[in-house]
C-alpha cells in the first residue's frame, strides 16, 4: 500500500524518542504482568492478546510488505477448528493442537498465497476474500466442523503434560508469553535483511524486480509467515474459549482485523496491537448495550479511519511526536 | 431421453435455468463493478448492500404502501441511485488520489453500515416477495415448463447489460465515459464536467445493483446478509472476467451462473465454491482474466 504512511526518523530528539519508546513498552509490559492482579478479567485479556497476535500476524502483510489480505479470518478459523477438533475428539496435547493448526494455516496459506500474488493491489485483496470464502463454505459442510454450533466444549489440558491450563492465571501467562514471542519476532523479522526488501516491494514493486529480487518468492514468504501467525492466534483462542466457531473463518472477521491495524496504525509494531485491544474492549462493552448496533459501529468507525484517520492511534502519536521533535 | 445425468430432465433445466438467472444477478453486478472501478478506481464493496436496498425498497414499498412491482422498478434504482451521489459526493470523492485499496475499505465499512442498520430494522429472516401478478405461473415448452417470472428476469437483465454495453461502447456518451477512465484531466479540459460524470457513473452503478435486487426479490428471500453473500462470489466473477471488457464481464457473469448451475446438479455440495475453484485455476493459467488485458 503506497500511501502508508512511514514515520521517517528525524535526526533531533531520535535517541530521547527511542527511549520514550522503550520506557513505554516497559511499562506496558509490566501492566500486562501484573494485569490479572489489579482486577482486569483474564479472559479478556486473553482473548484481546490473541486478537493482538493476529493483528500483528496481518500487520506483517498489509504494513511492511504492503499486501492486503481480505482473509486472513480464513486462516485463523481454520486453525482453531483444527486445534479444537485435535484436542476435543483426537485427545491430543494443547501443544500439538496448537502446533497442527499452525501448520494447517502455513499449508493454506501456501496455496492461498501461490494463487493471489498471480495479481497485484486490489485484485489481491479480491482473491483472498474470494479463496477465503471458499474456505468458510468448506467448513460450514464437513462434518467435523460441527456446522452452524460448531465445535464446543474443547478442553484446556495441561501443556507439556505440566502446566494446568485450566487455570484461568496460567492460561493466562502462557498467552503472554507466546504473544511476547510473536511480538519480538515480528520486530526481529522487519528489522532483518529480509524484512528490508519487504519494504522495497511496499515502496516500490517494480524496481525490488528491477535490483533483481524474486519478489514472488518474497511475498510469498511473508504471506506464509503472517498466516503461520494467524494460524497461532486461532489456536490459542480456541484454547482459552473452548471452542470454535463458524464466525473464526468469515469474512466480518477478516474485515475486523484489518480494522484493528488500520486503528491502530498500519506499519507500526504497537498499532495492530492497540487497535485489537481497542476493538475487541468495544464489542466487549457494547454487545450487551447496543445489540445489533455493534456492526453499524464498527462501520462508522471504518469510514471514519479511512477517511481521517489513515494513520492510526499509533501512527499519529508517531506524527505529533515528530512535530514536536522538530520544532 | 427423460434424464439427464440421473435427473429427470425437467429437474435439470430447471436448475439450468437458476443457474441462468443467478448468472444474470452477477452479470449486473460485476457489470456495475467493472464500470465503478474503470472511472473511480474503486473496488465498490457496497454493491452488494446497494443490491440488498434494492430489493428491500421494493419490498417495503409493496408491503407499506401498496407500491407494485413494475412501479418499484422505475423507483428503486432512483432511490439507490439518489444514495449513491449521497455517497459519491460526501465520502468516495476524498479518496480519488489515495492507494485503490481505501475505497474498497471505505466501501466494505458502508457495507456493515447498510447490513446493521437493515438487520436492525427487519430481523435476519426472510421476507417474501410475491411474484408480479402479469408474470405468475409457467409456459409449457413441451420438453419443459418455463416458470414466467425467471424467464422474464434473464431476459430483462440481459436486456439491461446488453443496453449499458450499447451505450458504453456505441454511444457519445459513452465515448466520453471511457475517454474520462483513460485521461481525466484531459477530458475536464474540453469543457466536459468529470467529478459531475464520477457521482452520475457512480450512481448510474449503483442503480443497476438496485434493479438487480428488485428483480431477484420474487426469485430469493429478501435478507439484509443476500448482499454480502453475493458480492463475494461476484469478486470471483470479476477476477475471472478481468474487469477490462464489459461485454467480457456479462458473459463471465452468465456463464459462472450456468455453471453453478450445472454443478448443483452434478455435485450439490460443490456448488457453493465452484466459482472460487473456477477463478484460482483460471488465476493459475492466465493470471490476468477470461477478458483481461496483462497490465
Amino acid at each position: 500500500m503506497n500511501a502508508v504512511v512511514t514515520p521517517a526518523a528525524p535526526t533531533t530528539g531520535k535517541l530521547i524518542g527511542r527511549r520514550i519508546g522503550i520506557i513505554t513498552w516497559l511499562v506496558v509490559f509490566a501492566f500486562l504482568l501484573i494485569a490479572p492482579f489489579v482486577g482486569v478479567y483474564p479472559v479478556f485479556m486473553m482473548k484481546a492478546l490473541c486478537f493482538a497476535i493476529f493483528a500483528c500476524a496481518f500487520n506483517l502483510l498489509i504494513g511492511y510488505t504492503g499486501l492486503l489480505s481480505f482473509g486472513h479470518a480464513s486462516f485463523m478459523g481454520s486453525a482453531a477448528y483444527a486445534t479444537g477438533w485435535l484436542v476435543r475428539s483426537a485427545h491430543l496435547s494443547p501443544e500439538l493442537g496448537v502446533l497442527a493448526g499452525i501448520l494447517l494455516a502455513a499449508a493454506l496459506g501456501l496455496v492461498v498465497g501461490l494463487i493471489a500474488i498471480r495479481r497485484q493491489g486490489i485484485y489481491f485483496a479480491m482473491i483472498t476474500l474470494a479463496m477465503a470464502q471458499m474456505i468458510y463454505f468448506i467448513c460450514l459442510q464437513m462434518p467435523f466442523t460441527g456446522g452452524e454450533d460448531g465445535l464446543q466444549g474443547v478442553p484446556r489440558g495441561s501443556l507439556f503434560g505440566l502446566l494446568p491450563l485450566n487455570n484461568d492465571l496460567v492460561m493466562y501467562y502462557v498467552v503472554l508469553t507466546v504473544f511476547v514471542a510473536v511480538f519480538l519476532a515480528i520486530v526481529r523479522i522487519v528489522h532483518s535483511p529480509y524484512g528490508q526488501i519487504l519494504k522495497a516491494i511496499r515502496e516500490n514493486e517494480p524496481r525490488a524486480v528491477s535490483l533483481g529480487y524474486d519478489v514472488d518468492r518474497y511475498k510469498l514468504l511473508a504471506f506464509v509467515l503472517s498466516t503461520a501467525l494467524a494460524g497461532l492466534a486461532g489456536s490459542l483462542k480456541t484454547l482459552v474459549l473452548g471452542f470454535a466457531t463458524l464466525s473464526d473463518v468469515h469474512w466480518s472477521l477478516s474485515g475486523e482485523v484489518i480494522l484493528m491495524t488500520l486503528l491502530g496504525g498500519m506499519g507500526t509494531f504497537a498499532g495492530p496491537v492497540v487497535g485489537a485491544v481497542t476493538i475487541i474492549g468495544l464489542q466487549n462493552f457494547l454487545a450487551d448495550r447496543v445489540g445489533s448496533w455493534v456492526t453499524v459501529i464498527i462501520g462508522v468507525i471504518f469510514v471514519f479511519c479511512v477517511l481521517a484517520f489513515r494513520r492510526g492511534i499509533v501512527g499519529e502519536l508517531v506524527a505529533w511526536r515528530q512535530r514536536r521533535g522538530d520544532r | 431421453m427423460t434424464e439427464i445425468f440421473g435427473l429427470p430432465i425437467q429437474a435439470f433445466l430447471g436448475q439450468l435455468l437458476l443457474g441462468l438467472v443467478n448468472g444474470s444477478f452477477y452479470a449486473m453486478l460485476s457489470l456495475g463493478l467493472a464500470v465503478i472501478f474503470g472511472l473511480l478506481g474503486i473496488v465498490n464493496f457496497a454493491h452488494g448492500a446497494l443490491y440488498m436496498i434494492g430489493a428491500y425498497v421494493a419490498w417495503i414499498s409493496l408491503d407499506k404502501f401498496g407500491v407494485n412491482y413494475w412501479f418499484a422498478l422505475i423507483l428503486s434504482p432512483l432511490v439507490v441511485g439518489a444514495l449513491g451521489v449521497v455517497i459519491e459526493r460526501l465520502l468516495l470523492r476524498h479518496l480519488y488520489k489515495l492507494d485503490p485499496l481505501y475505497g474498497l475499505l471505505l466501501t466494505f465499512g458502508l457495507a456493515l453500515i447498510f447490513e446493521g442498520v437493515f438487520r436492525d430494522q427487519f430481523g435476519v429472516s426472510g421476507q417474501q416477495y410475491a411474484v408480479p401478478e402479469l408474470l405468475r405461473g409457467a409456459t409449457d415448452l413441451g420438453f419443459m415448463t418455463l416458470p414466467n417470472y425467471r424467464a422474464w428476469v434473464v431476459v430483462a437483465s440481459l436486456t439491461i447489460c446488453l443496453g449499458t454495453w450499447y451505450v458504453i461502447e456505441k454511444t457519445s456518451l459513452g465515448a466520453t465515459l471511457r475517454a474520462g477512465t483513460e485521461n481525466p484531466a484531459l477530458v475536464q479540459a474540453f469543457g466536459i464536467n468529470v467529478p459531475v460524470m464520477v457521482t452520475l457513473t457512480y450512481a448510474g452503478g449503483a442503480a443497476l445493483a438496485a434493479i438487480a435486487g428488485v428483480l431477484a426479490a420474487p426469485v430469493i428471500q429478501v435478507t439484509p446478509l443476500m448482499g454480502s453473500n453475493l458480492i463475494i462470489v461476484v469478486f470471483a466473477v470479476v477476477v475471472i472476467g478481468g474487469m477490462g471488457s464489459i461485454l467480457g464481464s456479462i458473459l463471465t457473469g452468465v456463464m459462472l451462473g450456468l455453471v453453478e448451475g450445472l454443478t448443483k446438479v452434478l455435485y450439490p455440495e460443490a456448488s457453493s465454491i465452484v466459482v472460487f475453484v473456477i477463478m484460482a485455476i483460471v488465476l493459475v493459467i492466465r493470471p490476468a482474466g477470461l477478458f483481461g488485458k496483462e497490465m
